[in-house]
C-alpha cells in the first residue's frame, strides 16, 4: 500500500489508508464526531451520496492545494486528501444545513413512530431527535402509498421510505438477480417490485436490515412488539447458505424475531438467509452466544440486561443457563 | 448587421441538405482538421478561441477538451447533448432543425480532436422530426464520405449515432444523460469521478452542447484567432439566443457577445421592443435556472452603466443584482405579468422534473412549489415568504446536480427583487387573483442606497 494520508476531522488527526472517505475516516476515530449516515452503507457498493445528512465542511483541502471546498461535500463520498482539515459538529454552517436536510427528510414522513415497528430502532427517529424541530412547517398532505406486499414475508410501506437506494442496492449486490428498483422520479419516486412481483430469493430478507426507516418491514414480527421491550441475544448455528451469525429477540421465552448482527453504525456485519431470519424461531435452533450490546443511547438498552436480572428464559432453560455462563457468574458476583 | 456564424446562411433554401450547405461552403472544416491539422492542434485552435460551453454552465470548452483523460487501449467518446429542455431555451432545436449539418460536422472535428471513434448526439425525446432530420443528414454525410470508415482516406474512422432520451430535463445533466444512454435510469452521478476521467461505460467522455460543437465549425475554418476578435473580453464568439415573453419579435438570434441588454430588447435587428407597447417589467436573462431580475437591473448595471449580452457582465453584482447568461433563454416580462405566477410555474417545473435522488432536491421542490401556489392562490401567510427564503438555502449547494441549485436560484432571486409583489399578494388575496401587481418600480433607475447585498 502506498503511505498513509493524514486528515483531520474537528481537530483530531488521524492516518488513513489514501482513498478512504471523510466518513470512515471519522469512523476510525469514533465518537461525537462521525457524521450520521441515511443512505450510506459500507458494505454495499456505490452507495451513498443522496441523504446528504452526512455533510461536513472541508475547510482545507489538503497539504498541496490548501484552498478550501466551495460547497458542503457528502463526506460519504469524498476521499480524504492528505493534509485535509474538516469541520462536522465544529461548524455551525454543517449543523444548519444538516439540520435543514433532517427537516425536508421529515416533511413527507409520516411520523407514525406510535405504530411503526422501526421506532426505537429508527435511524431517521435518532437523527430527528437530534437534529429536528420541534414542529414542522409543512402544512400540506404528505404524499401517501398503498401498503405492498413483496412476497409473504415483507411489507413495504412506501409513505416511510427516504428513497436511500439502501435496499435497492441490496437486492442488486447480494441477490442473484434484481428485482426490484425505482420507479417514477421526484417526490413521486417509489421502492417497487414492477408489477407488484414477490421478492424471492435466499436472502431478500435483508432488505429489512439496510432499511433506516420503517418502510420495509418483517411481516413475521409487524406489531407483534415495541422492540424496546424485546431483549437482544447474539446466536449462531450452522447454516448451508449464510454465516448463521444473528440477533434473536426475546421476548419472554419467545424469539418474535431474528435479525443480522449489527455494529454501532446500525450496519449488519454480515448478511443472513430468509431461512435464518423468517424460518427458526424457535430457542432450539440456534445456540446462544451472549446479550447482544446495546448503545447506552439507544431506548432498546433502557431495560436491558444491565439491569442483572437474568431473562426467565435463562432461568428455565439449562441449554441457555449453560450458553450464558459467564454472564451468569457476573451476574452471581454482584 | 453584427456577423453572424451559426445562422449565416439559416434562410437558404434548401441549407438543411448536405448539396446546399456544401454549396455555401460546408464541411470545410472537416477537410481542414482531417487532413491538415493534427488533434491536438484542433484542441489549441478551439483553447485559442475562448469558446465556452454553450450549455450553460460556460467552462471553457478547450479546456474541457484538453483534461480528457488519454489512457491507451481504451475508448474515447464525445456525447453532444442535445436534451435541451429548459424553459425559455430553444436554440439547439432550431440550430438541428434548420443546419443539421453543422452540428454533424462540429461533431466529426470534435471527434477527430479527441480521438473519439464513437460518437453521440443524444437528443430529448419530445424532438422527434429534430432526430428524423439528424438521422436523415446522417446519411447524407456518411454517403458522401464524411462518416464511416477512412474519413476523406485520411484514416479516421467514425460512428455516428442519434440517440433519443426519455424526455427527462434531468437527463440534460452530464451525468444523468450518460447514465440515460447507457440504458439506466437517469440519475446523475456523484462526481467525482468526473465524465472527462470515468463517462460513458466507464471510459473516458466528453459531454458538450450542441451550440458549443457548431460553433467549432468556424473556429476550424477561420482560426481561433479570428474567433476572439468577436465578443468581448473573456466571453469571445457570437451565441444564439432563445428569446420569448412578451417581446415584438421574439424568436432565435444569434448576437455578438458584448451587445448591450438595452439594444438587444429594444432594436429592429434583435426583439424590437415589448410588444403592445407596454413596459418591460422584469427578465429572465439565461433560461428558467438562472435568477429573475427587474427591468433596471436588466438594463444597467448596480453602478449604473450599460448591462452587455455576456457571461461577466450578466453576472455582474453576483446573485444580489446580477443573473447568468446560462443557456441562452432569454425571457422578457411585460407590466402586466405576474412574478409569483412566474415563480410558482417555475418552481412547478423543477418539482415535476426532479429526479428523486438527494433528499434536499426530492422534498424541497415540492414543498417550494406547494408554497408558491398557496401564495399565488390567495391562500399565503407573510411567514410563507421567509420559509420560502429558507427552503432555498436549504436546497442550494447541497445536492448531488445542479438541479436543485437551478430550483432554488429563481425562487430566492424573485423574492430577492420582488419582494413587495409576494407581500401584496398575501395581503390582498382577493385583489391579487383579478388584478396584477403592475410595473410598480422595478423599471425606475436605481438608486444607489437600494443596492444592497443581503443574501
Amino acid at each position: 500500500m502506498s503511505e498513509k494520508v493524514k486528515v483531520t476531522i474537528d481537530g483530531i488527526t488521524v492516518e488513513v489508508e489514501p482513498g478512504t472517505t471523510i466518513l470512515n475516516a471519522a469512523r476510525q476515530i469514533g465518537g461525537d464526531i462521525v457524521p450520521p449516515a441515511m443512505c450510506y452503507y459500507s458494505k454495499l457498493e456505490g452507495s451513498g451520496g443522496k441523504c446528504r445528512t452526512c455533510i461536513v465542511k472541508v475547510s482545507k483541502g489538503s497539504e498541496k492545494d490548501p484552498r478550501p471546498m466551495p460547497k458542503l461535500v457528502a463526506s460519504c463520498r469524498t476521499t480524504v486528501m492528505d493534509g485535509m482539515e474538516v469541520q462536522n459538529i465544529t461548524s455551525p454552517e454543517v449543523m444548519e444545513a444538516r439540520a435543514g436536510v433532517v427537516e425536508i427528510l421529515l416533511i413527507n414522513h409520516p411520523l407514525d413512530c406510535p405504530v411503526c415497528d422501526q421506532a426505537g430502532e429508527c435511524d431517521l427517529q435518532n437523527l430527528g431527535y437530534e437534529h429536528g424541530l420541534q414542529k414542522t412547517r409543512y402544512e400540506f398532505e404528505r404524499r401517501t402509498f398503498e401498503r405492498i406486499d413483496i412476497g409473504d414475508k415483507i411489507q413495504l410501506h412506501m409513505n416511510r421510505c427516504i428513497l436511500c437506494y439502501r435496499c435497492v442496492f441490496t437486492a442488486d449486490q447480494i441477490t442473484n438477480k434484481r428485482v426490484h428498483g425505482i420507479l417514477n422520479r421526484g417526490d413521486h419516486s417509489e421502492i417497487s417490485t414492477y408489477i407488484q412481483t414477490a421478492v424471492d430469493n435466499d436472502f431478500s430478507g435483508n432488505v429489512i436490515d439496510v432499511c433506516p426507516v420503517g418502510a420495509l418491514t418483517d411481516k413475521t414480527f409487524r406489531f407483534k412488539n415495541r422492540v424496546w421491550f424485546t431483549k437482544p441475544v447474539d446466536a449462531h448455528r450452522d447454516c448451508p447458505t449464510c454465516s448463521g451469525k444473528v440477533t434473536l429477540w426475546y421476548k419472554g421465552a419467545d424469539v418474535l424475531r431474528v435479525t443480522a448482527r449489527k455494529d454501532i453504525y446500525g450496519e449488519v456485519e454480515e448478511f443472513i438467509c430468509n431461512t435464518c431470519r423468517f424460518e427458526k424461531k424457535k430457542t432450539d435452533d440456534w445456540v446462544l452466544e451472549h446479550p447482544t450490546h446495546i448503545s447506552d443511547a439507544s431506548v432498546i438498552s433502557s431495560n436491558h440486561y444491565e439491569t442483572m436480572i437474568p431473562l426467565p428464559v435463562i432461568q428455565e432453560n439449562l441449554r441457555l443457563q449453560e450458553a450464558n455462563k459467564v454472564e451468569l457468574e457476573k451476574t452471581a458476583k454482584f | 448587421m453584427a456577423r453572424k456564424l451559426l445562422l449565416e446562411h439559416i434562410n437558404v433554401p434548401g441549407i438543411n441538405t448536405l448539396d446546399v450547405y456544401r454549396q455555401k461552403g460546408g464541411y470545410r472544416a472537416v477537410e481542414k482538421a482531417l487532413k491538415t491539422l493534427t488533434p491536438d492542434e484542433v484542441v489549441e485552435e478551439v483553447k485559442k478561441s475562448g469558446l465556452r460551453g454553450r450549455g450553460g454552465a460556460g467552462f471553457p470548452t478547450g479546456m474541457k477538451w484538453s483534461f480528457l483523460a488519454k489512457p491507451e487501449g481504451v475508448a474515447r467518446y464525445l456525447v453532444c447533448n442535445a436534451d435541451e429542455s429548459e424553459p425559455g431555451t430553444f436554440k439547439d432545436r432550431y440550430l438541428m432543425t434548420y443546419i443539421p449539418h453543422a452540428l454533424i460536422e462540429g461533431m466529426i472535428v470534435a471527434s477527430y480532436a479527441l480521438g473519439a471513434k464513437t460518437s453521440y448526439i443524444y437528443v430529448r425525446g419530445e424532438m422527434m422530426p429534430q432526430i428524423r432530420i439528424l438521422e436523415r443528414a446522417i446519411a447524407e454525410a456518411k454517403a458522401a464520405g464524411f462518416l464511416g470508415k477512412n474519413i476523406l482516406g485520411t484514416g479516421y474512422d467514425l460512428e455516428l449515432y442519434v440517440q433519443p432520451g426519455g424526455g427527462a430535463y434531468i437527463c440534460g445533466e452530464e451525468t444523468a444523460l450518460l447514465e440515460s444512454l447507457e440504458g439506466k435510469r437517469g440519475n446523475p452521478r456523484i462526481k467525482p469521478p468526473f465524465p472527462a476521467i470515468a463517462g460513458l461505460y466507464g471510459c473516458p467522455t466528453v459531454v458538450n452542447n450542441v451550440e458549443s460543437i457548431a460553433a467549432v465549425v468556424p473556429i476550424i475554418n477561420d482560426g481561433g484567432d479570428e474567433y476572439t476578435k468577436i465578443g468581448i473580453g473573456r466571453s469571445t464568439g457570437t451565441k444564439l439566443i432563445s428569446a420569448s415573453g412578451n417581446l415584438v419579435k421574439p424568436g432565435v438570434y444569434e448576437i455578438e457577445l458584448g451587445l448591450p441588454v438595452e439594444e438587444f430588447i429594444y432594436s429592429d435587428e434583435y426583439c424590437g421592443g415589448i410588444a403592445n407597447g407596454k413596459r418591460l417589467k422584469a427578465t429572465v436573462a439565461g433560461g428558467s435556472s438562472v435568477p429573475v431580475l427587474p427591468a433596471n437591473l436588466t438594463l444597467k448595471l448596480a453602478n449604473g452603466e450599460p448591462r452587455l449580452m455576456s457571461y461577466e457582465s450578466l453576472s455582474e453584482g453576483g446573485f444580489a443584482t446580477g443573473t447568468m447568461m446560462g443557456s441562452g433563454g432569454f425571457i422578457a416580462f411585460d407590466e402586466d405579468q405576474c412574478i409569483v405566477r412566474n415563480t410558482w410555474n417555475f418552481s412547478r417545473f423543477y418539482h415535476h422534473e426532479s429526479c428523486g435522488q438527494c433528499s434536499p432536491c426530492r422534498e424541497g421542490t415540492g414543498w417550494m412549489e406547494k408554497v408558491l401556489h398557496r401564495i399565488e392562490h390567495g391562500h399565503g401567510k407573510m411567514s410563507d415568504i421567509d420559509l420560502l427564503v429558507d427552503v432555498s438555502r436549504k436546497i442550494e449547494g447541497n445536492t448531488i446536480c445542479p438541479l436543485g441549485d437551478a430550483a432554488a436560484w429563481p425562487v430566492a432571486s424573485a423574492i430577492r427583487h420582488f419582494r413587495d409583489e409576494f407581500e401584496w399578494h398575501v395581503r390582498e388575496p382577493l385583489k391579487s387573483q383579478e388584478t396584477n401587481y403592475g410595473i410598480a418600480k422595478y423599471a425606475e433607475p436605481i438608486a444607489k442606497a437600494e443596492v444592497t447585498t443581503d443574501n
